[in-house]
């Protein structure tokens, strides 16, 4: 059997997109239920030149990776709830300086500590919002571990063409879960390489000059140019002003380079859409379940469909209207309060259709949990 | 094919999960099927009753958690009075004869097989224990062949480990035919 057929947990999974991407600086704080990614990039990385980092926190963690991305490296750091809370503010940093990197959030129960070894999809909106000030954010998921792999190469191929941290925001079960990978050859997906700058030694180079096409090539620091990085509103050399027209400029610029591509970053997956009267949307582990009861209800004739989204944010808004418009009801399958079902509500042309089935005690939503949520919104004669 | 839901339950350190991996393993990379495992992790994984989850189909698996085994492993009383109940009707419920005894009767097919023993008595180290156990459910089962296992085997075994899983596996084939009959 060739080498590139595995079976391995989500996490391992993870580790193995991550390396195809190039990647080559990880630091990390291990932590449950995202144990395993720290503990092989510890085993895979040094064997082909790459560095290792064990961190004394993921505050550190973070901010490791934001300077060796830097000095011209693809890096990752990965983690859970508690530790994605330490991190919110040098993600904002990472957001404001416009440095790629990939962040991954393998979700337990929470808030605090919460339930470490159990699944939950309770980080939605902090991947959206942790981090302080209007910002644009990208968050994938994925249920499966060929989805896993491809969302994760995917999620390093945007960090470099936006220059923007990407979450990727998985779950304990995915995270977990054992299933056959086929890792594709070299060149099937295709990735993208940091943009560098054709500025010679010597020449002033202008860290946040952008391009015609609004990408900003970057310098490896300490190489060759000399400049600033900050966190503070800065100008195109990088230094830190409170001018109000570049201020207004560089948030618009934040947020309309992601806004403006969602359509570009919106990855999904239909099952069964074209010919329902009722849709699931679900994400992560949970659209296990929901595509189970689809399968099934499909075999018996009943018209339900899944959209399953794997790009969380920027909310793909306009797939999700385009999706629900006519449906008698759209119920959102997650393992939280309803955090996708407010962003769903306010996508869609009628709210009042919308409808959650959910579970947030640390187990697994079934499939007879969908269908008896299923059953009550059918029983209110919607 | 049908398919086939499998609970493997003990306690840590028996090598039930380990033993659920190389099956999953067997059957998604040497048999073509398609098969999930997963195992409960957390407080009741440590000292209590350890337990994962096995899968195995001919067909896309979605949900990947077992609720009710169509065969269910239990290697000891804790987990043979936790897990027990959760058997399908109809299933298969595998005991180790020194370590479970069998208190009432489920709706299932019930083997008590002296795994335990076989392996102390033949090879006299209680590490392979697990791989006698899973080749007593392949005999049982016929869900994966031998050969699989093996090949599964020799590529996370070191060498000189080999030989004696191959003949725990072999024992357990043989108390897996017989418990069979």
């Amino acid at each position: 059997m060739s080498d590139n057929v595995k079976f391995l947990q989500g996490n391992e999974a993870c580790v193995e997109a991550a390396l195809y991407s190039g990647m080559d600086f990880f630091a990390g704080y291990p932590i449950t239920p995202s144990t395993e990614i720290a503990e092989q990039m510890a085993i895979r990385l040094p064997r082909i030149g790459g560095t290792y980092l064990q961190m004394e926190d993921e505050i550190a963690s973070l901010c490791a990776i934001i300077g060796a991305s830097l000095t011209g490296h693809k890096v990752m750091t990965a983690t859970s709830g508690p530790g994605f809370s330490l991190m919110q503010e040098a993600l904002g940093y990472a957001v404001m300086a416009e440095i790629p990197c990939v962040i991954v959030n393998v979700q337990r129960g929470g808030p605090s500590t919460g339930n470490p070894t159990h699944v939950s999809q309770g980080d939605v909106n902090q991947a959206r919002w942790g981090t302080h000030g209007d910002h644009a954010i990208v968050a994938l998921t994925a249920s499966n571990h060929e989805d896993l792999f491809r969302v994760t190469v995917e999620g390093f191929n945007i960090a470099e063409t936006y220059r923007t941290p990407v979450i990727l925001l998985f779950d304990e079960v995915v995270g977990h879960m054992r299933e056959k990978l086929v890792i594709p050859n070299p060149g099937e997906i295709p990735l993208v390489e940091r943009l560098k700058t054709s500025v010679k030694e010597g020449i002033d180079y202008h860290p946040y000059l952008p391009r015609e096409d609004g990408r900003l090539p970057m310098s490896d620091f300490g190489a060759v140019h000399r400049y600033n990085v900050t966190g503070l509103f800065h100008d195109m050399w990088g230094f830190p002003t409170d001018n109000p027209k570049i201020v207004h400029g560089l948030l618009r610029h934040l947020v309309d380079k992601i806004d403006n591509n969602a359509h570009k970053i919106a990855m999904y997956k239909d099952f069964y859409v074209d010919d329902a009267d009722r849709l699931l949307i679900s994400y992560g582990s949970a659209a296990r379940s929901a595509l189970h009861v689809v399968e099934n209800r499909r075999s018996r004739g009943e018209r339900l469909g899944l959209l399953e989204l794997q790009t969380l944010w920027p909310f793909p808004a306009q797939i999700v209207r385009e999706r629900a418009r006519g449906m008698q009801s759209v119920t959102v399958v997650e393992m939280n309060k309803g955090q996708v079902l407010e962003a769903v509500k306010s996508a869609v042309d009628k709210p009042d259709r919308v409808f959650l089935a959910n579970r947030t005690d640390g187990v697994l939503i079934t499939p007879t949990d969908i269908r008896n949520f299923l059953r009550v919104i059918k029983g209110k004669g919607i | 094919m049908e398919r086939c839901r499998m609970v493997f339950s003990g306690s840590g350190g028996q090598g039930v999960i380990t033993a659920a991996i190389i099956l999953a393993e067997a059957a998604a990379i040497y048999e073509n099927l398609t098969a999930v495992q997963s195992q409960v992790y957390g407080a009741e994984a440590r000292g209590g009753a350890t337990r994962s989850d096995v899968i195995i189909a001919d067909s896309t698996i979605y949900f990947p958690k077992v609720n009710q085994p169509n065969v269910l492993v239990c290697l000891t009383q804790e987990a043979y009075a936790k897990f027990s109940p959760i058997i399908r009707p109809g299933g298969l419920l595998i005991t180790d004869r020194r370590y479970v005894t069998l208190m009432k009767k489920v709706d299932a097919r019930q083997r008590e097989i002296p795994m335990f023993e076989t392996v102390m008595d033949k090879i006299g180290k209680p590490i392979v224990f697990n791989i006698c156990m899973l080749g007593a459910v392949i005999a049982m089962t016929d869900i994966v062949k031998p050969d699989a296992i093996m090949k599964v085997l020799e590529r996370r075994i070191p060498e000189n480990f080999l030989e004696m899983n191959r003949q725990a596996l072999h024992l357990g084939i043989e108390l897996g035919y017989a418990a069979k009959r």
